[in-house]
């Protein structure tokens, strides 16, 4: 004990005399346990870009996480098929699920309707007994032209550009939309007519 | 046993079960001395003791067993989502009761010249943390932890198809706590009914030390103290929002029609609930004309309404039942309080407006204020 004592008051003698008189090295001054500076601040850079690298692997995760599972952006046109496929004053729920267009054929022309409710954007159900769209999330209801008659939804629903290509079958662009309340449903590239 | 189940499905209807439950209301949780008195002569107070309140629950608990002895109603109860609302609901009434028998017991004693029962003397009101504190919070955790176990066990959570933005279910139903903003938004505008209003009242509630400044009653249960702040805050936390929650979870069915509590929830349910704004409902129904062009005249029967109800009724409580209030509270104070009051008000008046006569807004200017 006595002996260890006297060795530790012997290094600090020593290491105060090399500082003193710049003898000693620099990176090779001895800690009280045998480490020396240039390893001590090495294990500190490892150890914080360890902890940086942890944590900015967690941000990721968690920014990652924020951003839902879905598809963002599926197909935005697509062919709808030929007018005669579609009998006159029906409704069809053929491309709800794929591209949420419901294809309309109304009196003197055939519509894209956009299935997302204009209240806050649930997908509204076609009832063909009740020849309404009816909104699950708060019960608004549109007919089957898209005018909301029913519940909270302040506007009709929109309608997406539709045109003929050159085989004489409905294209249907959804990155256009009309809107009724603008006075954008007798455009012409709003409906095909028939 | 057909009879009575429709008589209940035809009353629970909200323009009925809404009505009688908001004139009942007024009478079991008196705002003004004149309704205590009716309260006390009625015996209605007898609810918060002991034996009432074993009648109370022993009511509500009965007629939900036998309830469930009905096909539908048990369809819907004992959905695994909608077990614990049940159980929550339970909870409420007998908090409810617990928290008004305390009050109760409390206005007793104060007449007597009595101190509250929660009044200790400074010199021996102490606890100790540890053992008596520690150990408390240790059982309650352990209890938590039970009944989450068993819950996970018992109750299976849905666990549905991915997400798909084409398909909402059928109702589409927000989480319990949020059903009565989902119920807000049926009768609002959006940006109405999910920002501002949750906004006032979150604002409101903070407000609620600010404007009740009145020392009396605190630090103890007690009703005849605060009357009017108990029944106010009462009225918006029973009826609009555990009444909201309750018609949320349990009578919206498919295509968010109204459901009666016994009755089929049919996907193919007919109800008409073509919509109309008061505007068209006065210009053109009553008065048979055209609906002007120009938006305040169309728009200034509702506004005026608007008026009348936001800038006209609070001077006119303060001159007249509310004079000694309106003295005690001052202009600032009052103002606050009243906007708050009659915009929680104004809620259930519009409902009941949509419900009756179907009224879409009562002012409609669109793309800039519906209401
Ligand atoms: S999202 Fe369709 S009614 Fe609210």
């Amino acid at each position: 004990m006595a002996d260890s004592k006297q060795d530790q008051a012997d290094k600090l003698k020593a290491a105060g005399a090399g500082k003193a008189h710049g003898h000693v090295a620099k990176g090779h001054v001895a800690s009280g346990d045998g480490q020396t500076r240039r390893s001590f601040i090495s294990w500190v850079v490892v150890g914080w870009a360890a902890f940086a690298a942890c944590m900015g692997g967690l941000a990721t995760i968690t920014m990652r996480f924020f951003a839902p599972n879905v598809l963002y952006e599926p197909q935005q046109t697509f062919r709808a098929g030929a007018v005669s496929e579609y009998a006159p004053g029906e409704v069809s729920t053929r491309w709800k699920s794929k591209f949420g267009i419901w294809i309309v054929r109304l009196d003197d022309r055939v519509v894209a309707l956009s299935t997302i409710c204009t209240h806050l954007g649930c997908t509204p159900n076609w009832l063909a007994s009740e020849q309404k769209f009816k909104c699950p999330c708060h019960g608004s209801a549109f007919r089957m032209n898209g005018i909301n008659f029913e519940g909270p939804a302040p506007r009709p629903l929109e309608r997406h550009k539709i045109y003929l290509d050159d085989e004489g079958i409905m294209v249907v662009d959804k990155t256009v939309s009309f809107r009724q309340e603008r006075g954008q449903w007798d455009e012409p590239e709003s409906f095909v007519a028939v | 046993m057909d009879t009575l189940k429709h008589v209940i499905n035809v009353l629970s209807a909200p323009q009925v079960s809404f009505l009688a439950a908001a004139i009942a209301f007024f009478f079991v949780f008196p705002p003004t001395d004149r309704f205590q008195s009716w309260n006390r002569r009625l015996r209605l107070d007898w609810l918060w003791t002991v034996k009432g309140g074993i009648l109370l629950h022993a009511l509500v608990i009965g007629a939900f067993f036998l309830s469930t002895l009905d096909p539908n109603f048990r369809a819907i109860v004992t959905k695994p989502d909608n077990v614990p609302i049940a159980l929550l609901l339970f909870g409420t009434l007998f908090f409810l009761w617990l928290s008004m028998k305390q009050a109760c017991d409390n206005d007793a004693r104060l007449a007597n010249d009595q101190k509250p029962n929660e009044y200790t003397d400074p010199s021996e009101s102490k606890i100790l943390v540890w053992p008596d504190l520690v150990y408390i919070e240790l059982i309650a955790g352990i209890l938590c932890m039970a009944a989450l176990i068993f819950w996970s066990i018992a109750l299976e959570a849905p666990l549905e198809e991915p997400a798909n933005p084409t398909l909402s279910p059928n109702p589409a139903k927000a989480p319990w706590y949020f059903l009565g903003l989902q119920e807000m938004l049926v009768y609002f505008d959006p940006w109405l009914a999910g920002v501002v209003f949750p906004v006032i009242i979150i604002v409101g509630l903070m407000s609620l030390p600010y404007i009740d400044t009145e020392p009396g009653g605190s630090g103890y249960y007690s009703y005849s103290d605060r009357k009017l702040y108990v029944s106010l805050f009462m009225f918006g936390w029973l009826l609009l929002w555990v009444y909201l929650i309750i018609v949320g979870a349990f009578m919206r069915g498919p295509n968010w029609n109204f459901f009666g509590p016994y009755e089929r929830w049919d996907l193919h349910k007919v109800v008409a609930l073509t919509n109309i704004n008061l505007s068209s409902l006065i210009w053109v129904k009553l008065l048979n004309q055209p609906l002007p062009d120009n938006i305040i005249i169309r728009e200034m029967f509702g506004i005026a309404m608007l008026g009348f109800h936001f800038l006209v009724i609070p001077p006119l409580l303060a001159m007249t039942i509310l004079k000694k209030f309106y003295a005690r509270m001052g202009n600032v104070k009052y103002a606050v309080f009243m906007f708050l009051s009659m915009a929680a008000v104004s809620l259930p008046i519009k409902m009941f407006l949509r419900w009756t006569i179907n009224l879409k807004y009562v002012v409609a200017i669109p793309g800039w204020f519906n209401l």
